[in-house]
């Protein structure tokens, strides 16, 4: 029989059917961090229960760590240090490996999973984050839980999930210049709203996501949650294969091969059927900005604020989140300007994320009274930034070049962008108050975060090229500009 | 965890769409590593006049003397979106919510309102927005029935609303089981699956046992 991908993880997961959809499903690998693993871990102590095999379970620090430089267990977030130290100690009683505060691996979850080869094809991964599913782009199952959840999968190895319905979208055509994965997962929510995917599994298809590449992918698949889903997911193939060999935690030698020789398998069998499919055609798509306070609200970024009939949003939510956001309807998004531009979080931090945000930065400057922050998503993607020369890029257009942590996609007390100070962000959440007390955020690609921060409004970055980068520099200040500084070695660094 | 059968409680209405784990309880909120000592945290956005502050806001519906007894929220579509802190449910219960009633949530925030004693209520838009309207009609007097058993909402004489829960979730709830305790009677059979699972697939296994 015909089975999809989802059906076949979860058949080789099943350890046993608990009546009518719910099922005890093996879990391989869990995931912790310092803000919502700590209690789990003090729970499970408290309770008298241990790690069943903590061979299978990490711990990083990402979401309370301050990503400020010289930072230490001390954080800006009011309570901060007992996470960390507490997540620490519960953790080293535990025995499970913990990618702490100075720990050159140190990153956020869903950037390092990958990048150390934890997650893997075919394996089941939780972690108390609602991101979890942005590691389902490996070929995996991996969802985001509660606390409560990562306790019972700490003590037993296995959760008790409800099945959910299978659907398919399929991206089919080219992307254009200048849209990115991004793009197409703004497209889809705001096409289908933000409870779309609710109480599916939702498996991305098609041409255009066979084309994206795996850190691509991992945008994609990074926001299903903000579609409502229980997760996303894309079928392994020889990108997601040769991405993982030889990486930290991925199998070696034999066990590589046998390995492999099973991913290989875990594909949508032909005629296989889905309780839901969705087609996008991609070639038509442009630059996505979110407008609002929800990722449905997501519009071109050559639009206009929509009006009511065309929001796909309910008149009093309507209405509260252009006053919240400060908009009226009509205004063209470009028109907007911007008090601070973000690069960073588990959606696009990643280097190749970075190296487009500097390819567009490169030899130009932030606008005056823009506020720029780029943060790295784990430490060896800021080393990897460094050795490429891209912190200077950073720099020189006047972006702060950070630590890497979950840092300002959310607001917890300490850093904020400030009260109606509107910012353009690579993060996944426009909610009220999510980046600061009134912050106004507009969710997009780092390239347009990257373009917008340098008009100093929302911008088209395909229509960029003569903003801010002087036609024909002149040769007193050419030194400074990082394509030719970089010759010069290590000047302005630091 | 407490055994739920029925509650009949003061509903108070909060139909907007999407509200988020970080409305319900702001990450500022959460200062310690600890499940408790957070009802003072609820939807503090909104219930207080200024961040950071206790002074409540009077316009927000929780802070009116009529729905002082509130056990009951009625919201709307995507309830519980966004993080996955399980912080948001442990303020709602703390501050004495018993039962949700929605048109949707976030499949995370419903299993942790199972694994916290909170009856998660799906019912339509349109049934939400008639309940609402009933309650607003006298907050504190109409007060409405969850019968977890019956798998019913009712809002006086006659008004009787039907809703699906499946039966492993709806026994953990009506018991008070600990679902930690259950999962550990399988130890045999999870023992059985990850020896077979071993040899299958060796590479999960990190430790090479």
């Amino acid at each position: 029989m015909s089975r999809t991908l989802f059906d076949k993880l979860w058949a080789q997961h099943e350890v046993l059917n608990l009546g009518g959809s719910v099922s005890l499903i093996a879990i391989d690998r869990v995931f912790l961090h310092e803000r919502t693993g700590s209690v789990a871990l003090k729970s499970l102590r408290e309770a008298g229960r241990t790690v069943v095999d903590p061979g299978r379970v990490f711990c990083t620090m990402d979401h309370i760590v301050d990503t400020l430089p010289g930072r230490g267990d001390e954080t800006r977030m009011p309570g901060g240090k007992a996470f960390i130290v507490e997540t620490r100690e519960a953790a080293a009683e535990a025995g499970i490996r913990v990618f702490d505060v100075r720990d050159p691996q140190q990153g956020i979850v869903h950037v390092i999973s990958p990048e150390l080869g934890i997650v893997l094809p075919g394996a089941t991964v939780v972690c108390p984050d609602s991101h979890t599913c942005t590691q389902g782009a490996m070929g995996a199952l991996a969802w985001g839980i509660g606390s409560t959840e990562a306790e019972h999968a700490l003590a037993t190895g296995t959760l008790r999930v409800n099945r959910p319905k299978t659907m398919r979208v399929r991206f089919e055509g080219r992307l254009a210049p200048g849209v990115t994965a991004k793009d197409l997962t703004l497209a889809l929510i705001s096409r289908h709203g933000s409870v779309g995917g609710n109480g599916y599994a939702v498996e991305y298809a098609g041409s255009a996501v066979r084309e994206l590449e795996i850190e691509a992918r991992l945008t994609l698949c990074n926001m299903a949650t903000e579609f409502a889903a229980f997760t996303g997911l894309i079928a392994p193939d020889e990108k997601t294969i040769a991405y993982l060999k030889g990486r930290q935690y991925a199998p070696k030698g034999e066990d590589w091969d046998r390995a492999v020789a099973q991913w290989r398998t875990l594909v949508t069998d032909e005629g296989a059927t889905f309780d839901k499919e969705i087609v996008i055609d991609v070639s038509e798509l442009a630059p996505m900005v979110t407008w609002g306070t929800s990722p449905q609200h997501a519009v071109p970024v050559t639009a206009r604020v929509p009006a009511l009939e065309a929001s796909g949003t309910p008149r009093e939510a309507y209405e509260r989140a252009l006053q919240y956001m400060g908009l009226e309807a009509g205004t063209r998004l470009v028109d907007l300007k911007i008090d601070a531009a973000f690069i960073g979080s588990c959606t696009n931090s990643r280097i190749s994320d970075l190296r487009r945000a500097a390819s567009i930065l490169e030899g130009r400057k932030v606008a005056a009274g823009v506020r720029a922050i780029c943060v790295p998503g784990s430490m060896t993607v800021k080393r990897q930034a460094e050795a490429e020369g891209l912190d200077r890029v950073f720099r020189d257009a006047g972006f702060e070049w950070r630590e890497s942590g979950c840092s300002m996609c959310f607001f917890a007390g300490g850093e904020s962008f400030g009260a109606r100070e509107r910012v353009v962000s690579s993060t996944n959440r426009n909610f009220e108050s999510r980046q600061g007390p009134e912050t106004r955020t507009h969710i997009a690609s780092p390239e347009t975060v990257a373009a917008s921060a340098i008009a100093g409004h929302l911008a088209d970055v395909r229509e960029l090229s003569n903003v801010g980068r002087p036609e024909k520099a002149p040769t007193a200040t050419a030194g400074r500009h990082p394509g030719a500084g970089e010759a010069a070695g290590g000047a302005g660094r630091g | 965890m407490e055994q739920f059968e029925t509650l009949t409680a003061v509903a108070a209405p909060l139909l907007r769409d999407n509200i988020d784990t970080d409305a319900i309880i702001p990450s500022r909120e959460m200062k310690s590593v600890s499940k408790t000592g957070l009802s003072a945290g609820l939807f503090a956005g909104w219930r207080y006049t200024a961040i950071g502050g206790r002074e409540p806001n009077p316009d927000f519906v929780l802070n009116q003397a009529a729905y002082a007894d509130t056990k009951i929220i009625l919201g709307g579509s995507n309830f519980g979106c966004g993080s996955s802190r399980e912080h948001a449910v442990w303020a709602l219960h703390e501050y004495g919510i018993r039962a949700v009633i929605a048109p949707s949530f976030s499949s995370i925030f419903f299993g942790n309102c199972i694994r916290n004693g909170i009856v998660p209520v799906r019912l339509p838009a349109a049934t939400v927005a008639t309940l609402a309207a009933w309650v607003e009609q006298d907050p504190a007097g109409h007060r409405m029935t969850v019968d977890l058993a019956a798998q019913t909402v009712a809002a006086g004489s006659g008004k009787i609303y039907h809703f699906e829960l499946d039966d492993e979730p709806r026994a953990m709830l009506l018991e008070g089981l600990d679902a930690i305790d259950l999962t550990l009677k399988q130890r045999p059979a999870i023992a059985a699956f990850r020896e077979r699972d071993r040899r299958e697939r060796p590479w999960i296994y990190l430790d090479k046992a």
